[in-house]
């Protein structure tokens, strides 16, 4: 068999989205950036928006996902995607707009404009990339680093006594009234990314209701940051950061999961740590 | 332990003479090419030594605003950032200098505008020197030209904070802050004491109401004519600045013909390039500015009239040349040559432009 | 003396230690040093360089475009840093993974085949010690006794033990050193 009998369009199982460019992505191999791009590029193409669409990217590894989507894109400040994403939505409502950050660039840096676009309910759909670390700039502390966890600025693992909680900035803003849509999904594997990618769908189609912001946060790896091979650090945030950032939905059409109710009703221990990776 | 010497970078240099000169404490944020600051104070941990406090802060508006406070309670403390993180720390400096209050702040420089390179640059200048918040108000600049010079302008640099009560930047870059050379460290110096706060800092917010009266750390006040005075008061205080703490490095100037003037890791390239020039038989010198704010604006004068052209050399598009031409009140040539966004200029490509000039 | 280097590889191969083991013994030589790493989100798994210069006198520009010595350990750095080499220079790479030999007929060329020795050997970790001792055999800038201290002070305390190995990796290099072309 030559190679021109197997490249026939019978035979073909799977291609690449048109939504995605040809540019090689500059992620390191195992990253989870890649393949949420590709989850959204496929939703954006199944949902033919691919010419009614605005991405927001942020300063973080992900600062280039415009050269890897064939959609319009704005490159926002550090932190700021919301806002820019709030205006952009305002000012051109029949198209839909989508922020994309990571954990430093929306938990710290941009916590305020996050917040903000939550509370006012923007129509837009949020996502929102969790790795625990800032892995741009070279494996920092991110307010989403697990306690215990080692960074090179928590060399010696995170002290919550000096460094803060590990931040669920996501519960917090289920508990916005402006958030619509709020889940915590995953792509390390394939069950999961399936699941993720039904979770982004729903977040671009409520854009149609006007009701308020969906979010999806992905709880992801940085194999850099962390000092693992891929799937060493897909291991290691099933045994570690998924205690502590469990997968499923907060908030769907408006209303609290009950699941996410009952687990909110056992955080009222004062300073309770819920998961730590510190030896005590 | 007495001195040591020492291989760091410029950036580890910053963290290790603030916890060597009895820095209270540091704020700041990951940015390249800078973090080396934070992660080098998070590895020494001097709060378990010095008690000095290191903090990672959300961002640099937060950084920035936690200096203004700890400087307003009389502490020496200090950020450091680059370049989109220092222009998000202007308005807070403009506090600082409005209320009079001692601190210290490091720019790694990269390349811009926007979020830009990476890469070191010099384009800050006009940002540092001219004033990047608002309000009359200006920034003391330091610009260190080795990691020695990062090391020993941290406490220089507290020293002026604390002399002038304003802000004092130490304006550096890619290549100073990334390169790794021989410091020597001093000994451990100890942090100031409460009590020698209380003594020296009067103006200082304690908490402590010793002289019996309370203190206010503001930079506001709504009538007109009071406000006028206390920018009498500041601008009386800058005219002293420039009279006392102008600071240069003059090199190989006395026969020379034509000089360059350039700072921090532009002058390094250019101390080769005259060396090069002068293997052709070029009588080339080299005026480093060491504080850019005060501008060495007499020694520049004084040298630079015995020129026939100066050439200004930057890692900007042009922005101190301005400063250069001043000094000179335009009655010699004044030439620059830059190369920017990042691009480093080499030793034969600045030889080439001086030529280009001569000729 | 001044002698400009660079030293230029992928990320991994122990470019940015290989220069700071040189930088650390030439301190120990009462040298003046000084160490520029190439830096940022671009080196991950791609090229990385550093300038290591050694100098008798106070050393001007960190930051150089001609070297009296490069040494290459991939394609990219060998495209790049060839023609980078003062005229009467040297240039050291490992012919692994060169395709595109140098060409150059103005400058002194040794081939150090550190790659295969150290897989040979199982020390693949001490593939730049080896890199450095072809480099040490043609210019003995540091004595072995400094490049000790250096090994000293530029290993964390816990690796100490591994001192020994790191040298005899260093004589390995240099009796690996072959001549491609001299002047
Ligand atoms: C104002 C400002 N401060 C700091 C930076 C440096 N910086 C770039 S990316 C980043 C953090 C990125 O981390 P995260 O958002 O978690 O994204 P990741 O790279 O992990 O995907 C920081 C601090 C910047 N570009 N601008
Ligand atoms: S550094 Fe981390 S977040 Fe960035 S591309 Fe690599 S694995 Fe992904
Ligand atoms: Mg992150």
């Amino acid at each position: 068999m030559t190679r021109e009998d197997i490249i026939k369009p019978e035979n073909l199982v799977y291609k690449r989205t048109p939504v995605l460019t040809d540019a090689t992505m500059h992620y390191c191999p195992g990253c989870g950036h890649g393949v949420v791009h590709r989850i959204i590029a496929e939703v954006i193409e199944e949902m033919g928006i691919q010419d009614n669409v605005i991405g927001i990217s942020p300063v973080g590894c992900s600062v280039l996902a415009y050269n890897y989507f064939d959609v319009d894109f704005v490159e926002a400040a550090h932190g700021r995607a919301p806002a820019c994403a709030s205006a952009i939505k305002r000012l051109r409502p029949e198209t839909f707009v989508f922020s994309y950050q990571g954990d430093g660039d929306l938990a710290s840096i941009g916590c305020g404009e996050v917040v903000h676009a939550c509370n006012r309910g923007e129509n837009i759909t949020m996502i929102f990339i969790n790795n625990g670390i800032y892995g741009m700039t070279g494996g920092q502390m991110a307010p989403t680093t697990l306690e215990g966890m080692e960074t090179v600025t928590c060399p010696y693992g995170r002290d919550p006594k000096i460094m803060g909680h590990t931040m669920r900035l996501t519960e917090m803003l289920a508990q916005l009234p402006g958030t619509y849509y709020v889940t915590r999904q995953a792509v390390y594997t394939p069950a999961a990314a399936r699941k993720c990618k039904k979770a982004i769908r729903q977040a671009f189609e409520n854009q149609k209701l006007n009701k308020g912001v969906s979010f999806v946060e992905v709880t992801s790896n940085c194999n850099s940051g962390w000092k693992m091979t891929p799937v060493q650090a897909n291991k290691w945030m099933e045994e570690n950061t998924l205690k502590y950032f469990p997968l499923g939905d907060m908030k769907v059409d408006g209303k609290f999961d009950p699941k996410f109710i009952e687990r909110v009703g056992t955080f009222d221990q004062p300073n309770e740590t819920i998961f730590s990776l510190r030896k005590k | 332990m007495a001195k040591q010497l020492v291989l760091m970078k410029g950036n580890q240099a910053i963290a290790e003479a603030a916890i060597r000169c009895g820095c209270d404490g540091y704020f700041g944020y990951p940015i390249t090419p800078q973090s080396e600051v934070l992660e080098h104070l998070m590895a020494e941990r001097p709060y378990l030594t010095t008690g000095m406090v290191v903090l990672q802060a959300e961002s640099e508006l937060a950084s920035i605003n936690m200096v203004y406070a700890g400087a307003a309670a009389g502490k020496r403390v200090m950020t450091s950032s680059s370049s989109p993180g220092f222009s998000l720390m202007q308005e807070g400096l403009s506090y600082i200098a409005g209320a009079e209050l001692p601190a210290l702040c490091v720019n790694v420089v990269r390349g811009g505008p926007g979020l830009g390179t990476i890469q070191p640059s010099q384009s800050d200048y006009f940002q540092t020197t001219k004033g990047g918040g608002h309000g009359d108000y200006r920034l003391i600049t330091l610009a260190p030209a080795s990691v020695q010079e990062m090391y020993d302008f941290v406490e220089l640099g507290f020293d002026l904070a604390f002399k002038y009560r304003n802000p004092v930047a130490i304006l550096s870059d890619g290549v100073i802050g990334q390169v790794m050379e021989k410091v020597m460290v001093d000994d451990y110096k100890p942090r100031w004491t409460n009590e020698y706060i209380e003594e020296n800092c009067p103006w200082a917010a304690t908490g402590h109401r010793s002289t019996g009266k309370h203190r206010i750390v503001t930079s506001l006040e709504l009538e007109a004519l009071k406000q006028e005075a206390i920018n009498d008061r500041i601008q009386a205080k800058y005219r002293k600045c420039e009279e006392e703490d102008a600071r240069y490095e003059a090199i190989q100037c006395d026969d020379a013909e034509y000089i360059f003037v350039a700072y921090g890791s532009a002058a390094r390239i250019c101390m080769k390039s005259v060396e090069l020039a002068r293997a052709e038989g070029i009588k080339v010198g080299l005026i480093r500015p060491i504080t850019l704010w005060p501008f060495p604006t007499k020694a520049v004068k004084e040298i630079g009239s015995r020129m026939k052209k100066i050439l200004s050399v930057e890692m900007n598009a042009g922005q101190m040349i301005e400063d250069v031409k001043l000094a000179v009140d335009c009655n010699i040539p004044v030439e620059h040559y830059g190369r920017y966004g990042g691009v480093i200029p080499t030793p034969v490509e600045i030889l080439d432009a001086l030529k280009k000039m001569i000729k | 003396m001044t002698e400009e280097i660079i030293i230029a590889g992928f990320g991994g191969q122990g470019v940015l230690s290989m220069g700071k083991i040189l930088a650390y013994a030439g301190i120990m030589q009462d040298k003046e040093v000084s160490w520029l790493p190439s830096y940022g989100p671009e080196m991950r798994g791609g090229t990385s360089n550093v300038t290591v210069i050694l100098s008798d006198e106070r050393i001007c520009s960190p930051y150089l475009n001609q070297f009296d010595t490069a040494i290459i350990l991939n394609q990219q750095s060998m495209d790049k840093f060839e023609s980078a080499v003062k005229p009467g220079g040297l240039l050291i790479y490992d012919p692994n993974g060169i395709t595109h030999h140098p060409t150059r007929k103005d400058i002194n060329i040794y081939q150090v085949a550190a790659a295969d020795k150290a897989s040979e050997l199982g020390i693949s970790k001490l593939f730049n010690m080896i890199v450095l001792g072809g480099f040490l055999k043609v210019k003995p800038l540091v004595t072995p006794e400094m490049l000790h201290k250096g090994l000293e002070k530029s290993l964390p305390e816990r690796h100490h033990h591994l001192i020994p190995k790191n040298e005899e990796a260093v004589e390995i290099g240099k009796g690996l050193l072959t001549p491609y072309h001299t002047i």
